[in-house]
């Protein structure tokens, strides 16, 4: 039968383009009632009605850039682990025992982490 | 045309184009998206090739944190697109540049010749329900067993970034006590 | 085939909507009782109008953009951030599946064998909605709160992803329908086989980590409105802004969907219709999100970072590494 296999994958392509076009159709809908009186006061950016200082770069704290650093290495040790979840009952204790080695060694790595007082949002 | 092909040629285009203008961006930012939805065509290209795992880790770990990662860097640097990219590098590096370009491009070609466009169209797309190839489970099964050595040799690698991660944060923070007068957080 | 797919999502998506809609009727009614206020009573019996009301203000208000923003950026963000949260409702089974005119009707949409990880990776992609509004508004309000959005959604989205991994485990399936099916039982205990019971750690660990994806009280640091006005979404007016607005109930009913879907056996239940089920313990989900927002205070940030990584990350492994034990025993 052909053009079956991506069926459920087609429903949600329609589910994706049936959301866009109901947002879409809703700010269309609010363009067409809504007023439109903009000047330039109006539109300066919001900073507690004064005028702002600088532009919005601000020195943000680089520890958010090693957060998600350690973010996308626990992502990874979180997706090999839905695998080995499904097959686990073909799998056996030996799974288990690999498993928890790769946790281990990961485990180690947020433990040193953790020592070297990087997880502390200061 | 079924819808297989066409689903292919329509995801295959639009891979191609986000990595094309991620290219041609000059905004950061842009490119990010960019590379986003070309990441997104090709886990689409994945599961119509049955690869639904693969599909969906190409979703999870390089849409969904790999480019996070990306945005924070470009938004700590602060890159909008307007910077100066300084002189035109000297010719012999443009030389190099090119060929090394070309280099690659050719190898694409040889490889896609060699291995695609020997039958009529695209070959390897999933039309029936699969059997269990590609599926989580028999992943699952072959990672485990015949392919244990290299996955756990992944967390050692793993084990590598943390260290690596950790040893950039503890420069990040002795610079900042290295500034005079500077207030710490 | 397309053509019942585009009658399903149709009703999916505005069932979801109209849910959101009467959710912030909900919210605000109960929170109302909580402070011992009355909530809305204006428009309609019980003020069960006031989300009609509300929506017929946004649509008459002027969209203002400011000067300074990115603006293709700017456009995308309430869309990026709308996809996702509506996303999820694809891979929910709703209800039992059904007979009309001699067609059998699954009540999915799609019922994909990768769910779970459908699930994950589309929450996973939620994060691009913020950081674009708040970078793109060029204002320092947006940026600090879409980073500190950012921030904390992938500081917990590993955790939310392991609390999952135990039913896994048990189940050997990453299918919700097979989930679902597991869940059920035709004994006078009927919710006896609900996962919650054989996952009380992952539920809990699901619960907290579902919260904060959600990035609603007790962890709602990125629209800590006494220090960031209201976070990303400051500079947003009008149907912009009401689409972050839809999209944050749109998060809730979906965290709450999935979680009545993996905890609570789904539509399973006895003598009633099973999408009325399914309802119930969606509704049971929502109205404890917002006891919780009449009861707790706000977490301060560097709590917050912390406790998803040194309390919730290791007990959501410990969890993983028990239940896989416990099955081993089996």
């Amino acid at each position: 039968m052909k053009g079956f296999y991506v069926a459920p994958y087609l429903s949600i392509l329609i589910f994706i383009v049936i959301g866009i076009g109901l947002v879409l159709f809703t700010f269309f809908l609010a363009r067409l009632i809504r007023p439109s009186h903009p000047y330039p006061a109006k539109t300066i950016n919001y900073e507690c009605a004064e005028l702002p200082i600088g532009d919005s770069w601000i020195q943000f704290n680089p520890r958010f850039y090693i957060f998600a650093l350690i973010f996308v290495i626990f992502d990874v040790e979180a997706v090999f682990l839905f695998p080995w979840a499904v097959a686990f009952g073909q799998l056996g204790l030996y799974a288990l025992i690999e498993m928890v080695i790769f946790i281990l060694i990961l485990f180690y790595g947020l433990y040193y982490a953790w020592k070297q007082g990087v997880l502390k949002w200061v | 045309m079924n819808i297989d092909t066409a689903i292919f040629i329509i995801s295959a285009v639009v891979a191609v184009f986000g990595a094309t203008m991620m290219v041609f961006q000059r905004n950061p930012v842009a490119s990010v998206l960019y590379l986003i939805l070309s990441i997104v065509a090709q886990a689409v290209l994945y599961i119509q090739l049955g690869a639904l795992f693969i599909g969906a880790i190409l979703i999870i770990v390089y849409a969904g944190a790999v480019l996070v990662l990306f945005l924070f860097v470009i938004m700590m640097l602060n890159l909008r697109g307007g910077e100066d990219l300084g002189k035109p590098s000297p010719p012999l590096s443009q030389i190099t540049k090119y060929f090394i370009a070309l280099l690659i491009f050719a190898e694409m070609v040889f490889v896609v010749r060699s291995a695609f466009f020997r039958d009529a169209g695209p070959t390897g797309i999933l039309t029936t329900p699969a059997d269990q190839f590609g599926s989580v489970e028999s992943v699952a099964t072959l990672l485990f067993t015949r392919y244990l050595y290299p996955f756990e040799l992944a967390s050692i690698l793993l084990l590598a970034a943390i260290v690596g991660a950790v040893v950039m944060a503890r420069r990040e923070s002795r610079s900042d006590k290295d500034l005079p007068g500077e207030v710490q957080k | 085939m397309i053509l019942i797919s585009s009658v399903k999502v149709i009703v999916v998506v505005v069932a979801v909507l109209t849910g959101c809609a009467w959710s912030t009727w909900l919210e605000r009614k109960v929170v109302g009782h909580m402070q011992h206020r009355m909530g809305p009573t204006f428009a309609g019996p019980y003020g069960l109008l006031q989300p009609i009301a509300d929506f017929i203000k946004l649509i008459f208000k002027e969209d203002i953009v400011p000067s300074g923003v990115e603006r293709v950026a700017y456009g995308l963000a309430p869309v990026l951030s709308f996809i996702p949260a509506m996303l999820v409702f694809a891979v929910v089974p709703f209800a039992a599946d059904a007979t009309l005119f001699g067609h059998e009707i699954k009540m999915v949409i799609s019922d994909l064998n990768i769910g779970i990880l459908f699930v994950f990776a589309v929450t996973s992609l939620g994060v691009y909605g913020l950081v674009m509004a708040g970078w793109s508004s060029g204002s320092k309000y947006s940026l600090l709160g879409s980073l500190r959005a950012s921030a904390q959604m992938i500081s917990y989205e590993v955790s939310y992803g392991l609390s999952i991994v135990g039913i896994v485990l048990i189940a050997n399936t990453l299918s919700l329908r097979e989930l679902v099916e597991m869940q059920g039982s035709d004994s006078i205990w009927f919710f006896s086989n609900w996962f919650v019971f054989k996952q009380p750690l992952g539920f809990l660990l699901y619960l907290t980590c579902a919260i904060a994806e959600t990035n609603r009280l007790p962890f709602d640091m990125p629209e800590a409105e006494s220090e960031l006005v209201a976070g990303y979404h400051t500079e947003y007016s009008s149907m912009r802004f009401a689409t972050f607005f839809v999209s944050e109930y749109a998060n809730m009913l979906a965290v709450s969907a999935v979680g009545a879907t993996l905890f609570f056996g789904g539509w399973q239940g006895p003598y009633l219709p099973s999408i009325v089920w399914f309802i119930l313990k969606v509704f049971c989900f929502m109205f404890f999100y917002i006891w919780l927002r009449g009861t707790f205070p706000r977490f301060r940030y560097d709590q917050l970072m912390s406790f998803g990584w040194k309390v919730l990350f290791p007990l959501a492994l410990l969890n993983v590494i028990v239940t896989a034990a416990f099955v081993m025993l089996d």
